[in-house]
């Protein structure tokens, strides 16, 4: 069979996905609409960027349960991180520094991800354990999430299958980086500590718009319950894709889902490429067994290079490693995403664990690109002893990090011999992906010794299962076939209004379309219009919807009633106009058409009657159909023209 | 309970043992809602007896109502054996000997399944596995005393931790480090301040606010900064070495007569109360802060008195406090009593004729203050005088736990009411000093615009 060629992306068919073994699964993060964090009392959902004090703290790894180190763990504390925390009075107690043990984790959360691990279809947990899963990159103070798994084994329909998912967890929020130089990380506080679920599907999703597919209904079906919060940073989505020969591979905080198809797309390339160089170094004899690479200080061959980089890196006192990889030549330009080679790859674990963040970090003989002169490059490959089918790789920087970083490069090639190393890797803006850390196991969790195991009693199920929302689907379903236009349904299907639509329709006889534009269309206007989120209570709602069902009320006299609600003080229904029947409107329109008939532009008789019928309605509107004023109105300019 | 089934009882125990499913079990169990695929976990013995506690593959804990179990399927077996991966420390002829005597304390710990709470893991293998930048600083040896938490910590560890240290120093030892729990290090620091004098040698006491099985956990630090005192500093005093700010900066050195253990969690708990610590230690340097401290000499002659007489008692005054309290002590035999009273040092009336009885039956009374700063003044109020009257020696500025050891020390070396005054009275280890300096009693309030710009200026 001939080799597979990886399309661009928008000629990718399902077929293509197929070949290649394409899966992906989803992990989504999405924070609870709580007052408060989840094992302390600070306030959730506060932002800013100000910060009144600074603490300093080192990761080091420790042993999981089942007695391991982890992978991630002693990478993190290869790089040899200070991490600085900014934080605040009043978002941030003692126990976000890890200086107080936790307080009794927030009811209200749990209330919530049972729910929703509920709506899920879960299987769930009788007895919630804590566990701390460890993450040593010091984006949580105490080294470790505290985290707990409220239900496991649930399912959502996707086209003419389910999708599974794996378990519902519920977890603290960590901090947010503010910046990532050299060997100081600097993180704010202020998110830290918040309430989060983390929904994680099996990897039953076969091409990258389904991936993307998957998390919007995720992402909308969490929402129908009203408990979770929205906006910038509420909800992130991890990806996982693999390809078939392959390696599970965790894209991590996508910020937006339509950034999901281009960036699985990217990793099944990077993947199905990391494959082939495999299979080439294996044709050039370089396994795992064989390969070779040696280091050099090359230091002094290059001290008088005029290439930017090296030469202010010289000046800084800072020294020269080059890194022979025997039989390499050329495989650094091996391609592996869109516009990105294998040379990234290695630049970025050099600049991740080795904390050589100024780039380029990394320079070498396979590039195509303007480095150090032809003839230094000579000089160097004598110096190390690099033969023509060699490639010299050259790293730079203050010893510790020049040697840690010579060391990560020889690590980085000899891994490309075996496959696919097991990454987490962060989503970047052009839809490629870097390396941002091993992949953690299970060997990262640890029971929290400082909680106690809590029962979830069958009452309190059975209490949060009533409150579960109709499935949106369900929901969506019921508003097609009563002729709903899809972009009302798809905002009321998880709107906190979508039971209110329920009962106005169907025992309280308003209208369909009017109830579903009112509850969404209308809504959002208003908000837009008032520039700030619109709080009427369900009750009011329900009063006008319900005035403009029974005809107290007409359909162009909802949204002014809305517009009432919302910035009146103690509004209620009873302040609704009285409705005017039309025979009562024959004084109101003599007057207007006698003051029409002096201007000017009106002879025609049917703008007339637009016209009078239009002033007529400016006073009226709400209180009667435009239809019966315009009824009148020819009535009465007929009477007065016969 | 068998092993097999290590935790469970009741109606948990049952249903593993109906399916023969023993602990560390690879496992699907079946429940008319679901199945659960995992490996059995031991079960903490203060947990309920209705759940089956299994490990998930994602490596998460949960708990399975036993009484929903239908079926429980044998896949394997898979038993945790959770160690700390030891290494031979390194010896280096070069470097000096520091000899880590160990208590218990979280300094180094794992996990215990049987109560689900850290226990203390201990040997230079264990610390080098988990500590190696330890090598760079001593040729390290350790003994393991006494595996207790810190409040189970009482005289005969003293006595014994005392006379441990005694032989070290003779046998020649450059420096000791002495791994506590935190709770009462200060207790242990100030009753070895008496029982060990005239050292040659540092003699540091270390701990750790977050246990060692916490990445954060501050314990590594602790144990380089004590460690390091131990083999180069010039400090041949009983010390307390922990965390100065909260951040992972440096470790300060407090006599162990005059520190405390100031909050129930905070990484900086330990404060020198009334006066400057001795000194700051960072990875890289030890700073004196003062020079009023007993230099490290190169003899060996140390003096170990273990004297101690066990039937003291601290009283925390509190208002109201009724004559009952003394005359409990009395009745029941005690020879020394420390009062922590209020402000200056005062009692209430009502206590006057309990503390009249205590000194006729020949108990020595003393008070201190619970304020903590400052000194007792009795003559300051008319109040104060009259206890002195009945007998209530002033303890000057001596902390409320450092009077009690002091006092039982004191009592273990005589009954007699003025030997044991002359032996209060007279200091030995700086418990009392003849003045506190004006920086010695800094608390900063939050608030306050300057503090605020402190630190917000400095890491905390």
């Amino acid at each position: 069979m001939a080799p597979f060629v990886f399309k661009p992306f928008h000629e990718m068919s399902e077929s293509d996905y197929a070949e290649i073994g394409f899966k992906s699964g989803l992990e989504i993060h999405q924070q609870l609409l709580t007052s408060k964090k989840l094992f302390c009392r600070c306030p959730a959902g506060h932002y800013s960027d100000h910060y009144d004090a600074e603490i300093l703290r080192h990761m080091r790894p420790t042993l999981s349960e089942l007695g391991e180190y982890d992978g991630t763990a002693l990478m993190e504390f290869k790089t040899k991180k200070e991490i600085i925390y900014q934080i605040r009075h009043e978002t941030v107690c003692t126990y976000e520094m890890d200086d107080t043990p936790p307080f009794e984790l927030n009811e209200e959360a749990l209330d919530i991800a049972l729910e929703i691990a509920m709506l899920y279809g879960c299987t769930m947990v009788d007895e919630i354990h804590i566990a701390r899963k460890q993450y040593l990159d010091g984006s949580i103070p105490t080294g470790f999430q505290r985290t707990t798994i409220a239900g496991v084994e649930g399912s959502i329909p996707y086209k003419n299958r389910r999708i599974q998912i794996i378990q519902l967890g519920l977890e603290e929020d960590a901090c947010r980086e503010v910046s990532d130089v050299g060997h100081r990380r600097v993180y704010i506080t202020d998110r830290l500590g918040m309430p989060l679920i983390e929904s994680v599907t099996g990897p039953d999703m076969r091409t990258p718009q389904e991936v993307a597919d998957v998390a919007e209904i995720l992402r909308r079906l969490v929402r129908s319950t009203g408990r979770v919060r929205t906006g910038i940073g509420a909800a992130r989505q991890d990806v996982n894709v693999s390809v078939t020969g392959g390696t599970r591979i965790e894209i991590k905080g996508v910020p937006r889902i339509p950034h999901v198809p281009l960036l699985t797309y990217n990793e099944a390339m990077r993947q199905y490429n990391l494959l082939r160089l495999r299979d080439e170094l294996h044709t050039r004899g370089i396994t795992p067994e064989t390969f070779s690479a040696g280091v050099d200080d090359v230091t002094r061959v290059l001290r008088k290079t005029r290439f930017k980089p090296i030469h202010d890196a010289l000046a800084d006192g800072q020294t020269i490693r080059c890194v022979v990889l025997k039989g390499f030549q050329g495989l650094l330009r091996w391609k592996t995403q869109t516009d990105t080679y294998f040379s990234r790859e290695i630049s970025d674990r050099v600049r991740v664990i080795s904390c050589l963040t100024t780039l380029p970090n990394i320079i070498h003989s396979d590039s195509m690109g303007e480095t150090i002169a032809a003839s230094e490059w000579q000089a160097v490959r004598k110096a190390v002893g690099a033969g023509d089918s060699d490639t010299a790789v050259l790293v730079w920087g203050r010893m510790d990090d020049a040697v840690s970083g010579a060391s990560e490069i020889m690590i980085r090639a000899r891994e490309a011999t075996i496959g696919i190393p097991s990454e987490t890797r962060q989503a970047l803006r052009d839809g490629t992906n870097g390396f941002e850390r091993i992949l953690p196991g299970p060997d990262r969790m640890y029971p929290d010794t400082d909680m106690p195991p809590k029962r979830v009693t069958p009452e309190r199920l059975d209490r949060l299962r009533a409150r579960i929302p109709e499935f949106i689907w369900d929901r969506e379903t019921w508003y097609a076939s009563l002729g709903l236009p899809p972009d009302v349904i798809r905002p009321l299907a998880i709107s906190p209004h979508a039971e209110l639509f329920r009962t106005l329709v169907r025992d309280e006889g308003v209208p369909a379309m009017i109830a579903g534009e009112a509850l969404t269309r209308w809504l959002k206007k208003l908000n837009r219009s008032l520039r700030q989120p619109v709080r009427i209570d369900p009750e009011t709602l329900r009063g006008i919807l319900v005035a403009c069902a029974t005809g107290r009320l007409t359909r162009d006299g909802v949204y002014p009633a809305l517009h009432q609600a919302a910035t009146t003080r103690h509004w209620d229904t009873s302040q609704l106009p009285s409705p005017v029947a039309p025979d009562s409107l024959s004084g109101r329109i003599e007057t207007a058409i006698r003051n029409a008939e002096s201007r000017r532009g009106l002879d025609d008789r049917d703008r007339l009657r637009r016209y009078v019928t239009g002033q007529v309605m400016l006073e009226l509107r709400g209180r009667i159909p435009g239809k019966a004023v315009a009824e009148a109105v020819k009535r009465i300019e007929d009477g007065r023209a016969s | 309970m068998s092993d097999s089934y290590k935790g469970y009882r009741g109606e948990a125990l049952a249903a593993l043992q109906n399916f023969q499913a023993m602990i560390w079990s690879d496992v699907t169990i079946r429940t008319a809602q679901g199945e659960y695929t995992g490996i059995i976990l031991p079960r903490s013995e203060t947990a309920d007896p209705l759940h089956v506690v299994i490990k998930l593959r994602s490596g998460y804990n949960i708990g399975i109502s036993a009484s929903r179990i239908e079926d429980i399927r044998i896949a394997g077996r898979k038993e945790a054996h959770y160690k700390i991966p030891e290494k031979a420390f390194p010896y280096d002829p070069k470097k000096v000997r520091v000899k880590l005597l160990g208590t218990g304390g979280t300094i180094a710990s794992r996990l215990d399944y049987r109560t689900g709470a850290v226990i203390p893991a201990f040997s230079p293998g264990e610390l080098y596995g988990s500590v190696p930048e330890l090598a760079d600083i001593c040729n390290l040896e350790t003994e393991k005393l006494y595996g207790v938490f810190s409040e189970n910590m009482g005289p005969e560890q003293w006595i014994g931790t005392a006379q441990a240290i005694g032989h070290e120093i003779e046998k020649g030892i450059h420096g000791i480090v002495i791994g506590h729990g935190t709770d009462t290090m200060h207790h242990t620091a100030a009753i070895l301040s008496f029982m060990v004098q005239n050292s040659p040698v540092p003699i540091v006491m270390v701990g750790s606010q977050r246990s060692s099985d916490r990445p954060s956990s501050d314990a590594a630090l602790n144990l380089m900064h004590s460690v390091k005192t131990a083999a180069e500093s010039d400090i041949a005093e009983v010390m307390v070495c922990m965390f100065g700010p909260t951040s992972d900066a440096y470790g300060l050195l407090h006599r162990g007569t005059r520190v405390r253990k100031m909050h129930s969690s905070y990484r900086s708990t330990f404060r020198t109360i009334g006066d400057i610590p001795i000194a700051m230690v960072s990875r890289d340097t030890i700073t004196p802060l003062r020079q009023d401290y007993m230099h490290r000499r190169k003899d060996r002659n140390v003096t170990v008195n273990t004297a101690f007489d066990e039937k003291v008692a601290i009283v925390y005054y509190y208002p109201n406090m009724k004559p009952d309290i003394i005359d409990s002590l009395i009745d029941n035999d005690y020879h020394g009593i420390i009062i922590a009273g209020t402000g200056l040092g005062h009692v209430n009336k009502p206590l006057y004729p309990a503390l009249r009885r205590a000194h006729e039956k020949g108990i020595a009374v003393y008070m201190t203050v619970q304020t903590l700063w400052g000194y007792v003044q009795m003559y300051v109020y008319d109040t104060g005088r009259d206890i002195m009257e009945l007998g209530v020696v002033p303890a000057a500025n001596m902390l409320p736990e450092v009077a009690y050891v002091k006092l039982g020390w004191a009592l273990g070396q005589s009954r007699d009411l003025a030997e044991v005054r002359r032996i209060m009275l007279t200091p030995v280890a700086g418990e009392i000093t003849e003045r506190e300096p004006s920086n010695g009693y800094l608390i900063f309030q939050g608030g306050i615009p300057e503090v605020e710009e402190f630190i917000s200026r400095y890491r905390k």
